[in-house]
């Protein structure tokens, strides 16, 4: 009697069970993460608080152009990153780009436009290639982009919302001090790049 | 039999019923999120769970909104067929996914339409509707055909992608401050920058380094 309930047991456990094919797992965290890593270096939320602010003192259409210009040139830089196409002097180019993107943000530099989006295009590929290569183990690389291109967007859209201050006397000092700020810790981040 | 044999007796009886319940085959649930309310519930939950369709559905749909009500009345009627014809096609002859590579292409295609406004004729957007309704609905209908959702969970999808592109297109072709219009752009290049980096997990993931 004892055995053949053990024998019915046994072949009740060797019975084909559940089948969680494709089991989806680590999407949330792959978000999650996509989300934390832009505002995880102060290097990286600088230049691109930055950019913002420099939008807002250029105007439009500026203070759309280079927030839209600074993501997708960045998700290049990230994409080579990915696919394993080196660049040299990735920090100091990061470090570069605080002192330059501050100093215009404090002497309110008007280039053209098209000078404009070329110098915050050439440094968004070093900030890309620094950043979407360190997704957590199992989580999902499709959130991870998505959370990290809307954290960079809402950086963005920080700076500019801050930049609305430049229509106020004040506001205008208040932007070109926090302009010499950022260029500061850029000479500080570029002195690091270099001794390390 | 005394009282503590009886019992041992039905604690046995309960454990071998108990693991046979447990054991019990049941269907395959290939990444899909079961409701538990039928297979067009399924359909439904499983477009608003995935990146990979919600995505390029809403770039479309924005990109038909910004080209105005016309355009926005095709897409609304032609995605929602081509995606059910699509999926049919994908629960019949359906092929192993990930469509990664189809998700980074839509990403970038629709995601660059939308961000550069781009000035095409009604009949254009109508065959970009139409292509990519059948590419990404027979993809979603290959992710379906292990599962037991079949036809009724392709509709259930449709379904809600034709809610979702009434919403979206409806919304954006009734913006008129030029300030709503740049900020429907700006969505565009978010979506065309998420595609890159997809672009580049792929590679990172599956193929060779450059």
């Amino acid at each position: 009697m004892k055995s053949r309930r053990v024998a019915f047991l046994i072949a009740a456990m060797l019975w084909p069970t559940f089948v969680w094919a494709h089991a989806e797992s680590g999407r949330a965290e792959g978000f999650l993460a996509g989300l934390h890593h832009p505002i995880s270096g102060l290097d990286h939320v600088l230049a691109m608080v930055s950019v913002g602010l420099w939008g807002a003192q250029l105007g439009a259409p500026a203070i759309w152009l280079l927030p839209v210009t600074f993501p997708v040139v960045m998700a290049f830089g990230g994409m080579l990153g990915l696919m394993g196409v080196p660049l040299p002097g990735v920090e100091i180019g990061i470090a570069l780009s605080g002192i330059l993107l501050g100093l215009a943000v404090l002497a309110e530099w008007r280039p053209p436009l098209w000078a404009a989006a070329v110098v915050v295009g050439m440094f968004a590929i070093f900030h890309g290639h620094a950043h979407g290569t360190e997704l957590p183990p199992g989580a999902s690389g499709m959130l991870y982009s998505i959370g990290f291109v809307i954290a960079t967007g809402l950086l963005h859209a920080a700076g500019i919302t801050a930049g609305i201050v430049h229509r106020w006397n004040w506001g205008r000092w208040a932007l070109r001090f926090s302009g010499a700020v950022v260029a500061i810790a850029g000479a500080r981040f570029l002195w690091i790049a270099l001794a390390s | 039999m005394d009282r503590v044999g009886l019992m041992k007796r039905a604690v046995h009886r309960t454990l071998v019923i108990a693991a046979s319940l447990f054991a019990l085959p049941v269907a395959a649930d290939a990444h899909l999120t079961g409701t538990g309310l039928g297979p067009f519930y399924d359909g439904v939950t499983h477009f608003f769970l995935s990146p990979e369709q919600i995505i390029p559905v809403l770039a479309l749909s924005l990109f038909a909104g910004l080209r105005g009500k016309r355009t926005g009345r095709i897409a609304l009627f032609l995605l929602p067929t081509a995606w059910f014809v699509g999926g049919l096609i994908g629960l019949r002859w359906p092929v192993a996914g990930p469509f990664t590579l189809l998700a980074c292409f839509s990403f970038l295609v629709l995601g660059a339409l939308v961000a550069s406004d781009a000035d095409l004729s009604p009949r254009l957007v109508a065959g970009l509707a139409l292509v990519f309704g059948l590419a990404l609905g027979y993809a979603n209908g290959s992710d379906f055909s292990p599962t037991n959702v079949g036809t009724l969970g392709v509709l259930g999808t449709a379904a809600s992608l034709f809610v979702l592109v009434t919403l979206a297109a409806a919304l954006v072709a009734s913006l008129r401050a030029p300030w709503t219009r740049i900020v429907v752009r700006v969505a565009g290049s978010w979506i065309v920058a998420a595609g890159l980096l997809l672009l580049g997990w792929t590679f990172h993931s599956h193929g060779p380094k450059l």
